[in-house]
């Protein structure tokens, strides 16, 4: 496999880009980093409401959401950017999120192999300890793009 | 069925399919766009929760169940990805594997221009709140 050089990047800007994308369509911020972790939140928005009834926010955008915040934990670990894809991602949703509440989610990378990042995160909806969502998935390396 | 807010921001349309599970339609557009030119995993992973949950409903409702007092909640999903989404419409059916009581086990792909050759695939399990 081809083997791409991590390009070093800021993950703030990442998530600050003015440009029209998923990220943005659903309203991703940056929160923090960390060697091998990154923290995004998701403030509410009527528009991702998947129960009109209880106005609780659909699961795909916590999805997204987590998707996001490992893939860069991923990059953070390898020293880097590099052409990567979700290869397989779990999650459950422990409770749902609280309506109007701004969700956080923490990705971070445990492991990295030539061409596998396996990661793990969790969402919450405020108390880091009442957890709305767990995460585990595996990112791999595309070579070349 | 009426697709809620979530599913207009994913820009998803419902193709008629007679008595089979209804698929769901993605287009191309900036807001699910993840790296330039393919469609971000996140909108392929809701494109097929939302396909995975119409599944259900048409299976309740095939039930005779009523509707309007059913209410299906999400415990958990395993999204596969298999190929890179494309800047084409990308579309996604789900098949209910075992309808039970409490719990639907359900699968869903999705596709782009091949219906035999999936981008992405989901298990999920789902809590039926029967009212």
């Amino acid at each position: 496999m081809p083997e791409a050089k991590p390009v070093p990047f800021d993950p703030s800007a990442l998530f600050a880009m003015p440009y029209a994308w998923h990220g943005n369509a659903i309203g991703t911020r940056y929160c923090a980093h960390g060697p091998d972790w990154c923290e995004l939140a998701l403030p509410y928005d009527a528009r991702l409401i998947g129960d009109e009834a209880s106005g609780v926010i659909a699961s795909g955008p916590i999805l997204a959401l987590m998707d996001m915040a490992c893939s860069t934990a991923a990059w953070l670990k390898r020293g880097g950017m590099v052409p990567h894809a979700t290869l397989d991602l779990r999650i459950d949703y422990l409770r749902p999120a609280r309506p109007r509440e701004t969700v956080t989610g923490r990705g971070e990378c445990y492991r990295l192999t030539r061409s596998i990042a396996f990661v793990r995160g969790h969402a919450h909806d405020g108390d880091d300890d009442d957890p709305i969502a767990h995460v585990a998935g595996t990112f791999m390396l595309t070579g070349a793009a | 069925m009426k697709l809620p807010p979530y599913a207009e921001l994913l820009g998803l349309s419902i193709e008629a399919c007679g008595d089979s599970p209804p698929v769901l339609v993605m287009p191309f557009v900036a807001d699910v766009v993840g790296r330039p030119g393919f469609v971000h995993g996140g909108a392929i992973g809701g494109l097929l929760e939302m396909a995975a949950i119409a599944a259900l409903y048409h299976a309740l409702g095939d039930d005779g169940g009523d509707r309007d007092g059913v209410r299906v909640k999400p415990v958990n999903i395993t999204v596969d990805y298999m190929r890179g989404g494309r800047e084409k419409p990308t579309r996604a059916r789900g098949s209910v594997i075992r309808l039970g009581t409490r719990i639907a086990n359900v699968e869903a792909r999705a596709w782009q221009e091949e219906a035999d050759r999936p981008i992405a695939g989901a298990r999920m399990n789902l809590l039926i709140d029967r009212g």
